[in-house]
């Protein structure tokens, strides 16, 4: 028995249709979540090597803390963190949709909106901690 | 159909089919989820809190040496980890199609994120047991 897939020799379209999807908040949101588990997931390779460097090598220890507190190491603790409330954030909607709560469009969209708002203001106040830390000293 | 995933003949003749499986893939991911919650902030405000004291490595071995302090960190890199291959596991599933590759894949996913838990698994350790109250340990 052989079934019909859409695969590129049974010429039939691939649905949804992303050549002509008008992007909505719901499916940013939703593809954004899954780029930032992989970016997060990524991440985790800086967070073993600071594990590894602290508890065997102090030279690589510090050369990681000085580049983390560069330009480019502030830039990607930026985008780690953004990635990480986000993360959070919108990994706590799909807990209350696992529990069938907050489906109806208006709901997805409130939730939506209250993700990308908590996030920002997380972030923010993350990288206010740590400037404000790094004046001081 | 040709061989697309890592069970065996016999957990697919027991007939409880992929279903099985994905049930205990759903479930882990959200349990891993709700744990890494409360982890993943107190991980946050921790490093804060390291970074305000001075990031040296006698910092970190001192605040290492507390037993909660280890003991949360192990549990949320446990969680972080198996929570991450699970993710990865679905987004390889999802995008890759070629059997060799897919498997190739979902082969290095596995090795790849038990490895980093099992190395930050041992650093943690040896941070945790490597503090001595008198001796400054040299940076």
């Amino acid at each position: 028995m052989t079934v019909k897939t859409a695969t590129p020799e049974s010429k039939r379209p691939l649905s949804p249709h992303l050549q002509i999807y008008r992007p909505q908040l719901t499916s940013v949101l939703s593809i954004t979540h899954r780029a930032t588990g992989i970016a997060l997931a990524i991440g985790t390779i800086f967070l073993v090597g600071w594990l590894w460097s602290a508890a065997y090598n102090s030279n690589c220890f510090n050369s990681i803390n000085t580049f983390f507190t560069s330009i480019l190491g502030r830039i990607m603790l930026v985008g780690w963190s953004f990635a990480f409330y986000f993360h959070l954030c919108n990994g706590i909607r799909h807990l209350f949709w696992d529990i069938g709560k907050g489906f109806e469009i208006p709901h997805a969209y409130r939730s939506g909106y209250a993700v990308v708002i908590v996030t920002i203001v997380l972030t923010g106040l993350t990288w206010i901690a740590v400037l404000s830390q790094a004046g001081s000293q | 159909m040709k061989h697309s995933d890592i069970r065996t003949p016999l957990a697919k003749v027991r007939g409880l089919g992929s279903a099985h499986d994905g049930t205990g893939h759903f479930i882990w991911q959200r349990i891993t989820a709700i744990a890494l919650i409360p982890l993943s902030l107190w991980f946050v405000w921790s490093i804060l809190h390291l970074t305000a004291t001075g990031n040296t490595p006698d910092a970190v071995v001192h605040w290492f040496s507390h037993g909660f302090n280890a003991t949360a960190i192990a549990v949320l890199l446990i969680a972080m980890f198996y929570h991450a291959k699970l993710g990865l596991q679905v987004v390889i599933e999802d995008y890759v199609h070629r059997v060799s590759i897919k498997f190739i894949s979902l082969l290095a996913n596995m090795f790849i994120m038990y490895g980093m838990a099992a190395l930050s698994l041992v650093a943690v350790l040896k941070l945790h047991l490597q503090y001595v109250p008198q001796m400054g340990v040299a940076g």
